[in-house]
């Protein structure tokens, strides 16, 4: 019979919270930087310029069809060799979860734009409004509720994510938890706090998203 | 002479390969209410929705009180663009598209206030003169899916009126309501052109178009195939194929 000691493990409490702390600046910050990202994206192809069209697809689709820990090895050892120049792991992490998470923010935000019917713009431009005008007043306001249950979903997975900069040696919560199984030679432990802690941050969120998607299924 | 509100001269649609509109040579003069009737396909939708620019015309052009309207939205070179001719022209469309996270009084006022940049007070009085107007002054606080059809197409109605348009294109307007709701809009519109509002008319109602319009175009594969007062068209219709159109609706 295993002899389950969390003490030994939690005695380095400090860890994770350092952990924690970064996996949670990661998650904010790639999350801040792909909503820009993913709305430059998801505007790039509603262009009516094909080029600037073809670009956008380009950049989506090639974040989309690779794997993310591929993409964070290639930031951080690959592209410094192609340019000469150095690149933090900081900013590989950070750059690559933002350029990840914002081909699908695109791909959503798109999907809540174009899921709105033609007669709305159509209401708008009747009484005269820009394009812009009716974006802004008329689409978005109704496309952000229809975008919002898939949105927290990607966050979701984004949060998780994140445990992918351990191969480049951030020190977020995976990676702290495999600096406390080293210290305590206890990784069924320490793997199952991280396990745990993992989970208390995101149950609520996945609430929220089911909340705001039985919500709009009442409204429709 | 009068100078017409809106005019059309030699104006043609093509969708891809299907021509719509075949060379509309129309002059629509102030005061006027101008039915137009014609079978499904005919053209009459894409031609109301080629006055405001909704389709932008393939050839051919739209003066608007004698003016060219460019098809861009700002237009260019003093030449005003789509956005100046849909201040003056509003629309009313078959399935209402009334914005439904706007309360009634906020889809009517939002034109005034967001493109005529009316401040609040003055854009919510308007409107709930015109809520009275249309009947719906106890709605102006109500969401659209809250409402019937009639009452829905009577917002769309005070919507576009809060523009203060010179002329209202009204496309199909009833053809998605249930029977026992077309009476109700079909009355607001009577009130208008009884007021003197120019209008166009897009309908299937051909006792409506008789009785309302001072003016009805008979429309046949995307081009005027006959026109006049509505006792010409509708009780003495000289071709063939208006006599055969209209015995459909007399069956």
């Amino acid at each position: 019979m295993y002899h389950w000691d969390f003490y030994t493990v939690l005695q380095s409490f400090d860890l994770f919270l350092i952990g924690i702390w970064t996996t949670l600046l990661y998650t904010i910050g790639s999350i801040a930087l792909g909503v820009v990202i993913g709305l430059t994206a998801c505007f790039a192809r509603l262009s009516r310029f094909w080029a600037v069209r073809l670009l956008a697809r380009s950049y989506q689709e090639l974040f989309r069809c690779t794997p993310l820990l591929v993409q964070i090895l290639w930031a951080y050892y690959a592209l410094p060799m192609l340019l000469g120049i150095s690149i933090s792991n900081t900013v590989a992490g950070l750059l690559t979860l933002s350029l990840y998470v914002g081909s699908f923010y695109a791909e959503i935000f798109r999907g809540g734009i174009n899921a709105i019917d033609k007669g709305q713009r159509e209401a708008a431009a009747a009484i005269g409004m820009s394009g812009v005008q009716s974006m802004r007043y008329i689409i978005l306001p109704q496309a952000v509720k229809k975008m919002l249950p898939a949105f927290i979903n990607q966050s979701v997975i984004q949060v998780k994510n994140t445990s992918l900069l351990y191969a480049i040696s951030i020190a977020e919560l995976t990676y702290m938890t495999s600096v406390v199984n080293s210290e305590t030679y206890r990784p069924l432990e320490a793997y199952s706090l991280a396990a745990v802690m993992y989970f208390v941050m995101l149950f609520p969120l996945t609430q929220v998203a089911d909340h705001f998607e039985r919500r709009m299924r009442r409204s429709d | 002479m009068t100078q017409a509100t809106i005019s059309l001269r030699g104006l043609t649609k093509s969708f891809g390969a299907l021509q719509v509109l075949n060379g509309i040579d129309l002059d629509l003069m102030p005061g006027e209410v101008l039915g137009v009737i014609g079978p499904s396909g005919s053209g009459k939708s894409t031609l109301i929705r080629c006055m405001n620019m909704m389709e932008l015309p393939t050839s051919g052009s739209l003066l608007f009180k004698g003016q060219a309207i460019s098809p861009r939205f700002r237009g260019k070179d003093g030449q005003p663009g789509m956005g100046e001719l849909r201040k003056r022209v509003g629309m009313v469309f078959q399935h209402f598209n009334l914005f439904p996270h706007l309360t009634v009084l906020d889809n009517v006022t939002q034109g005034p206030r967001i493109v005529l940049k009316e401040d609040r007070a003055e854009a919510e009085a308007t409107a709930h003169d015109l809520l009275a107007q249309v009947g719906l002054a106890d709605k102006a606080q109500a969401y659209p899916s809250h409402l019937s059809g009639g009452q829905k197409q009577r917002v769309a109605i005070a919507r576009a009126l809060a523009m203060k348009p010179d002329v209202l294109l009204l496309d199909e307007v009833t053809s998605a309501l249930d029977p026992e709701l077309v009476g109700e809009v079909l009355g607001v519109i009577r009130a208008l052109a009884g007021k003197g509002m120019t209008m166009v008319i897009v309908t299937h109602e051909m006792g409506f178009a008789a009785d309302v319009a001072s003016r009805v175009l008979f429309m046949e594969q995307g081009r005027i195939a006959e026109e006049g007062t509505p006792e010409d068209i509708l009780r003495n219709p000289k071709s063939e194929r208006l006599q055969a159109f209209l015995s459909r609706f007399h069956a």
